[in-house]
């Protein structure tokens, strides 16, 4: 059984993507940071599923789908900003600031 | 064997996610996030989820990822500018935070392992090795397909219209004149 090991390696994986999200500027990379939380998130769901039923892999199938409407957005998102500030640094990104 | 290829899997995932985190080129990031993500296809196999595994090749590492190289080349992105990391106050909150949270779910992780949730698991109906004898006995497709079209009908349905929202609000923001 790697139930044990699986939980292990996406809890580190799942650190990996909040450590990414804090430490980088660039909200294309942040974005690529989230994927890999949510990617962790599914190893999780997997290895559970070994334990609990098939149930545990559809589970995955809605946070792929929800992965990918995510990922159609964000990058619209980006887009736009990128025509307003010429930039994707999310520094320069700080209208409401004050 | 089999512990030694998901070790093996998992060293190259949890590798390439730190580059992935820490390289300067968004290209680069992109690309160490796909060999994650291919490595996390293979944990799959390991863990009885073929029909999961080929998905995340073909929508992650395929599509999805496909989508950012593509947004990181029209914005013209590709080469490494000056580092985007944050100063080292910041990167030192975010490694405190990484750290303590990753030592959080690991002693969450030994707590399930040891038994500390004994009722819990005595609960799991499936004993080991029976996902994979389902598996052989309906298909890979036939395990998902019964559960997601039964009993997970409605959350599917409301996944597709999901999914039309973001169709539609993706091409609202990205059109320069409604």
């Amino acid at each position: 059984m790697l139930l044990g090991p699986a939980l292990g390696v996406s809890a580190l994986l799942f650190a990996i993507g909040v450590g990414g999200v804090l430490l980088r500027r660039n909200a294309i990379v942040i974005f690529m940071c989230v994927e890999l939380m949510l990617n962790a998130v599914n190893l999780t769901f997997v290895a559970l599923a070994q334990q609990i039923g098939p149930q545990g892999q559809v589970i995955v199938f809605f946070v792929m789908a929800v992965a990918a409407a995510e990922a159609a957005v964000g990058l619209a998102i980006i887009l736009a900003v990128y025509r307003h500030k010429e930039s994707v640094n999310l520094q320069d990104v700080n209208l409401l600031r004050g | 064997m089999r512990e030694v290829v998901f070790w093996g899997f998992s060293g190259v995932a949890l590798a390439a996610a730190l580059l992935c985190v820490t390289r300067r080129s968004a290209v680069a990031s992109a690309l160490w996030l796909v060999l994650t993500l291919f490595s996390l296809a293979g944990l799959f196999v390991l863990l009885d989820a073929q029909f999961i595994a080929a998905i995340q090749v073909l929508v992650y590492a395929g599509a999805i990822m496909v989508l950012f190289l593509f947004v990181i080349m029209l914005l013209n992105l590709g080469r490494a500018g000056p580092s985007d990391m944050r100063g080292w106050l910041g990167r030192g909150v975010a490694a405190l935070l990484g750290v303590g949270l990753a030592v959080e779910l690991w002693v969450l992780v030994r707590i399930v392992r040891g038994g500390g949730f004994a009722a819990e698991t005595a609960a799991y109906p499936l004993p080991p090795g029976e996902l994979a004898r389902v598996q052989q006995a309906e298909g890979a497709v036939g395990m998902l397909a019964e559960p997601l079209f039964r009993q997970y009908l409605v959350p599917f349905e409301i996944t597709s219209v999901l999914l039309l929202a973001a169709i539609v609000g993706a091409v609202v923001l990205a059109k320069r004149k409604i």
